[in-house]
């Protein structure tokens, strides 16, 4: 199925699951970033359960703590 | 208040702008913000406020300039090595301009002190550098009622966003709660190219600005990712969440309260 992440068209089997997509584009601390499905925020314990459908606009939201230091 | 000669050549371009006039130079005159950090993010924030005639920044922050700070810090000047930020960055911020008064809070933002700084201004703008400070500024900004703008940087990249408390997305809308310790690695761990701090706290500078002169759109319910290898903005839409621990019908958090600081895998006996 075709899915929108972050604003770029990217295929994924179908049936695949926030945690599976999570991990088949390579983020290696999904505890470092927030996912935004269709424009709402998920709730970080749905992200093994909420499964994707085509067309679907992922976009994946980094924690960036940077700024003074 | 009406304009001197000097001042109305000072801010000649920007009296032009008729979103601004006169009128709006008043405003920023009589404008108050709060830098939350005067490092890599307050740095270029507070010189372009102050060259732009802000006529009040607070400047907060307990560190003192290092030398890997010149990198990015742009206020700090290579003989202000060892002097407290505040007190370098507020030299740099006068002498760009003389109506600007600066006050100085050589500490941290923490619960105990926050109400009464914050009530004092208008907007503030986080440029803090870990994320125990930056939910404190949110959830500070959203108890004192007061718009500020948030910016991250790390490596190559920066975001951005605004917040009306009780109008727009918060940060804790997106950003639920601190990461785990040790999950998200900080600019001294991980780097960031100089610019991209300039790039972002001269952003955060342009929302102070719209916002003093009731001009323009702010970056609210959006979120703006900057990628600077690619050169590339982007604006992710936003919605207040109903789910959110502070802005909710709901909320957890009632008060404001300090978050615990997030300790360095380092700091745990692991590598960083």
């Amino acid at each position: 199925m075709r899915l929108f992440i972050n604003g770029e068209a990217a295929e994924a089997p179908d049936g695949t699951a926030v945690t599976e997509l999570l991990k088949l584009r390579r983020v290696s601390q999904p505890d470092m970033v927030t996912v935004e499905l269709n424009g709402e925020i998920l709730e970080r314990k749905t992200f093994d359960t909420k499964v994707l459908k085509e067309g679907d606009r992922v976009e994946f939201l980094y924690f960036m703590g940077g700024g003074s230091r | 208040m009406s304009l001197t000669e000097s001042q109305i050549e000072r801010y000649s371009r920007h009296i032009i702008l008729p979103e601004v006039g006169g009128k709006g130079q008043e405003k920023l005159l009589a404008g108050k913000v709060l830098l939350v950090g005067a490092g890599g993010l307050g740095c270029p924030a507070g010189l372009y406020l102050a060259a732009a005639g802000v006529g009040t920044i607070g400047l907060m922050d307990r560190d003192v300039v290092d030398l890997s700070n010149l990198q990015r810090q742009v206020a700090h000047h290579t003989p202000d090595v060892g002097k407290p930020k505040v007190e370098s960055a507020a030299d740099k911020f006068r002498a760009i301009n003389p109506d600007v008064t600066v006050r100085t809070y050589r500490e941290r933002l923490a619960a105990a002190n926050a109400p009464a700084i914050l009530r004092d201004y208008d907007f503030v703008i986080d440029g803090t550098d870990n994320f125990a400070s930056k939910f404190l500024v949110a959830d500070a900004c959203h108890f004192a009622g007061k718009p500020y703008c948030h910016a991250g940087i790390l490596r190559f990249d920066g975001q951005l966003m605004t917040v009306i408390p009780g109008k727009t997305a918060c940060y804790r809308c997106v950003f639920n709660a601190p990461p785990p310790a040790g999950a998200v690695p900080s600019c001294s761990q991980a780097g960031v190219l100089g610019v991209v701090a300039g790039v972002l706290g001269t952003l955060q500078a342009a929302e102070a600005l719209k916002f003093l002169l009731g001009k323009g759109e702010l970056l609210t319910d959006k979120l703006l990712v900057y990628d600077g290898l690619k050169a590339n903005f982007r604006k992710i839409s936003l919605k207040r969440n109903v789910n959110c621990p502070l802005c909710s019908e709901s909320p957890t958090i009632t008060e404001l309260r300090d978050e615990a600081p997030a300790v360095c895998a380092c700091a745990r006996g692991e590598r960083c």
